[in-house]
C-alpha cells in the first residue's frame, strides 16, 4: 500500500508541474493586464512603472522561474487587483464552494441511487420510464438555463426560496457554513440542486445500468435460492456490488462539481471560488487565475488518490491484489 | 432404499412467452424422487433440464412461467404458491447449487456473511449459533480450517473450494431436496471426483435427495441411482442408472451414449446423432425426436406416451430398442 501511495504521489507531482507550465504560458498569451490598471491620461513612463511593479517587464522564462520557485514554497503570487496573496484569496472563498459541491454531491447520492435502483429493478414500469426521461433532461439541459429557470419559478414567481448569496452563516472553527442555519439552508437549496442536476442524472443512469447487469448474475439468483428476502438481496448483495462503479465515478466527478460551480455560483451570486475566477478573468488578474487552476488540478489529483483508496476498501479483490505484491 | 417419495413432479409445464412465440421449455415432465436418492437429469443444452430445476425452486423469471402440473414436496403442493411462501421454502426445504462456482458467491461479501444470512433468513437464531452451524457445514463438505475460511472472501478460494462452499450453504438448513445444476461441469476431473464422493456420502448419511442435472453421462453413471433423459422439454426415458446406460430403450438415449468416447470401445468411430435439437418455438407435432431418429415412421407423427417398459423403467417411444440389444451398432468403422 505505501509503495503504491508513494508512486502515486510522485506521479501527482509531475502532473502538477506539467499543469503549472501549461497554465502559466497559456495565460500569458491572453491580453496584457497592464492595460487594466492604467488610465488614459497616464504617460508612457507611468505605464512602465506599473509594468515593473507587477514584474511584467522581465522576460517570460524569468517570470516563470520566479513563479515556480515561489510556487514550490507555497506562494502562488500576489493578486494584481487585491494586492493580497492569490492563494489566500482562493482559500478564503473555498469553504463556500466546497459547501456547495458537497451539498450537490449529497443530493446526487440521495436522489440518484434510489431512483436508479428503482429504474433498474422495474425497467418496464411507467415510473421508471419517467425517471429515465427526466435523467435525459438533466443531462442535456444547460446548467445556466436551468439555474435561471429555477430562479424564475422558485424565487420570482413562487417566492419560496431566495436566489442570491449564502444567507446566515455559522462560524465553525473559523469556517463559515450556511447549511447549519435555516436561512442558510434556504439559500443553499437552489444552487445546490442546480449544480447537482447533472450528477443526479449520471448516478441514476449508472445505478440503473449496474442494477440491471447485476440482477442477471448468478450470485443474485443464488441469493434468491437461499430464500433471502428481497430487501436483503437488493440492499446488501446488489447494492454493495453496484456501489463500486458509482463511488469511483462520483469521486472523480467531485472535481468537476467544484469546477462546474463557476456557472452556478455566477448565476446565484454564491460567493465562492468560481465567482472569484470569473471576476479575475474579466480583470486579467493572472496570479489568481493561475492559482485557481493549480488549486483545481491539485483537487483532482487528491480526489483520484482518495478514490483509489476507497475503491480498495469496497472491493476485496483490489485489496488482495495489492497485498500480494 | 426407502420407497416414500419426497418429491413428486407431475406433468410440469414451464413455458416462456417471448415475442417470437411460446417456447415450451418444459412440457409435461413427471418424475418422483425418494429419500436418499440421486436422480440424474440428462440432456443436451436446451432440453429443458435447467428450467426444470428452476421450476422446482420457483425461480423461473419472466417471460417464463410455470403454466401447469404439480410439484409436491413432502406432500405439500408448491405450484401456485405465493412468492412469500416460496421464499420461505427456498433454502430451507429445497436448495440449489449452480453450475459456475466462480459466479454463485457474491464477490464482495465474506463467506461467513453469506452463510449466516442463509440461516437467519429462515430461523431466529443468534449470530454465534448461526456461525457455529456455518463452521460445521464447511467442515462437513471437507473444507480444511473452516474458522479461517469463514472470514475469507470468495476470490480467496479455488473453484472446487467455492463449489464446496456453495454445497455447504445448500446444506445449512438441512433441506429435503437439493437441485444441483451441473455443479461439477466447470471443475477439473480430480476436483469433480472429490465433490462427487462428498455428495454421495452426504446423501447416504443424511437421507438427502438430490436432482443432479448434467450432460455428462460418466458422472451420472458414477453418482446417480436413477436417470431421466430429457429431450425438447420432455422426459424420453427413465430408469435405474445401470439399466438405462447398459441397455437404452430410446433411440435418443442410444445416440447420447454412442457419442461418448469410452475405454472399452477404442478405435471405434463415435456415432453422432444427425441433425440438431428442434427449436422450442416450433416443435413438430408428434415425437420431437422423429426428425433425427433412424427408426421414425408414420406412427411417430403421434406423440408417444411415457410407457413403462418394466416395473422400474419408462420410455416415450413408438419403436423402442430391446434392453438386451448391444448399445453400439455397426461395431467396425
Amino acid at each position: 500500500m505505501s509503495v503504491f501511495i508513494l508512486r502515486r504521489l510522485l506521479q501527482s507531482a509531475l502532473v502538477m508541474v506539467a499543469m503549472a507550465s501549461i497554465v502559466f504560458f497559456g495565460i500569458h498569451m491572453v491580453g496584457d493586464p497592464v492595460y487594466m490598471f492604467v488610465s488614459p491620461d497616464m504617460d508612457q513612463a507611468d505605464i512602465e512603472k506599473v509594468t515593473r511593479a507587477l514584474g511584467l517587464d522581465r522576460p517570460i522564462w524569468e517570470q516563470f522561474w520566479a513563479f515556480m520557485t515561489s510556487a514550490i514554497q507555497g506562494d502562488l503570487g500576489q493578486s494584481f487587483v487585491f494586492g493580497e496573496s492569490a492563494l489566500g484569496l482562493i482559500v478564503q472563498r473555498m469553504p463556500a464552494t466546497l459547501e456547495l459541491a458537497f451539498a450537490a454531491l449529497f443530493l446526487a447520492i440521495v436522489f440518484g441511487i434510489p431512483l436508479g435502483l428503482y429504474a433498474g429493478l422495474y425497467p418496464d414500469s411507467k415510473t421508471s420510464k419517467t425517471i429515465m426521461a427526466g435523467s435525459i433532461l438533466g443531462f442535456s439541459l444547460p446548467t445556466f438555463w436551468v439555474g435561471i429557470m429555477m430562479i424564475m419559478v422558485f424565487a420570482v414567481v413562487l417566492g419560496w426560496l431566495p436566489s442570491t448569496g449564502r444567507g446566515e452563516t455559522v462560524d465553525v472553527f473559523g469556517i463559515e457554513l450556511s447549511f447549519l442555519t435555516l436561512d442558510g439552508l434556504q439559500h443553499l437549496a437552489l444552487p445546490a440542486l442546480n449544480l447537482a442536476l447533472l450528477k443526479i442524472s449520471l448516478v441514476i443512469r449508472l445505478t440503473r445500468a449496474g442494477t440491471r447487469e447485476a440482477m442477471l448474475q448468478d450470485y443474485i439468483k443464488f441469493a434468491r435460492a437461499k430464500g433471502l428476502s428481497r430487501s436483503r438481496i437488493v440492499g446488501v448483495h446488489l447494492l454493495k456490488n453496484i456501489l463500486i462503479p458509482v463511488v469511483t465515478v462520483l469521486g472523480l466527478e467531485f472535481g468537476s462539481l467544484v469546477a462546474f460551480s463557476v456557472v452556478t455560483e455566477t448565476i446565484f451570486a454564491w460567493p465562492g471560488m468560481g465567482k472569484l475566477l470569473i471576476e479575475s478573468i474579466q480583470q486579467l488578474d493572472r496570479p489568481v487565475i493561475v492559482a485557481y487552476l493549480m488549486m483545481i488540478v491539485f483537487l483532482f489529483v487528491v480526489i483520484n488518490l482518495l478514490v483509489d483508496i476507497v475503491y480498495s476498501l469496497l472491493d476485496p479483490r483490489v485489496r488482495l491484489a495489492d497485498r500480494g505484491n | 432404499m426407502s420407497k416414500s417419495p419426497v418429491l413428486e413432479v407431475e406433468d410440469l409445464k414451464t413455458h416462456f412467452f417471448t415475442k417470437a412465440g411460446v417456447a415450451r421449455a418444459v412440457d409435461g415432465v413427471s418424475f418422483s424422487l425418494a429419500r436418499g436418492e440421486v436422480l440424474g437429469l440428462v440432456g443436451e443444452s436446451g432440453s429443458g433440464k435447467t428450467v426444470t430445476g428452476f421450476s422446482l425452486m420457483g425461480l423461473v423469471d419472466p417471460p417464463g412461467r410455470v403454466v401447469g402440473g404439480s410439484i409436491r414436496l413432502a406432500g405439500e403442493e408448491l405450484v401456485g404458491k405465493s412468492e412469500r411462501d416460496w421464499r420461505s421454502l427456498r433454502g430451507r426445504k429445497i436448495a440449489m447449487i449452480f453450475q459456475d462456482p466462480m459466479m454463485t458467491l457474491n464477490p464482495v461479501l465474506r463467506v461467513d456473511t453469506q452463510m449466516i444470512e442463509a440461516i437467519r433468513a429462515h430461523e431466529h437464531v443468534s449470530e454465534e449459533a448461526a456461525r457455529e452451524r456455518a463452521r460445521a457445514a464447511l467442515a462437513r463438505v471437507g473444507i480444511p480450517s473452516p474458522d479461517e475460511r469463514l472470514v475469507a472472501y470468495p476470490h480467496q478460494f479455488s473453484g472446487g473450494m467455492r463449489q464446496r462452499v456453495a454445497i455447504a450453504i445448500a446444506l445449512l438448513n438441512e433441506p429435503e431436496v437439493i437441485v444441483a445444476d451441473e455443479p461439477t461441469t466447470a471443475l477439473d476431473v480430480t476436483i469433480q471426483a472429490q465433490i462427487l464422493y462428498e455428495v454421495q456420502k452426504l446423501c447416504a448419511e443424511t437421507g438427502l435427495a438430490m436432482i443432479w442435472i448434467t450432460h455428462d453421462l460418466a458422472v451420472v453413471g458414477g453418482l446417480a441411482d436413477r436417470v431421466a433423459v430429457m429431450y425438447a422439454g420432455r422426459i424420453v426415458e427413465e430408469g435405474p442408472v445401470g439399466e438405462v446406460l447398459d441397455g437404452p430403450l430410446h433411440p435418443y438415449t442410444r445416440g447420447l451414449i454412442g457419442s461418448v468416447p469410452s475405454h472399452n470401445q477404442r478405435g471405434r468411430r463415435l456415432t453422432q446423432i444427425p441433425g440438431m435439437a428442434p427449436s422450442l418455438l416450433a416443435l413438430p407435432p408428434g415425437c420431437s425426436f422423429a426428425a433425427r431418429c433412424p427408426r421414425a415412421d408414420a406412427a411417430c407423427t403421434q406423440m408417444p406416451e411415457l410407457v413403462s417398459a418394466s416395473d422400474r423403467r419408462g420410455v416415450r417411444c413408438h419403436h423402442p430398442h430391446r434392453p438386451d440389444e448391444p448399445a453400439y451398432e455397426g461395431g467396425s468403422a
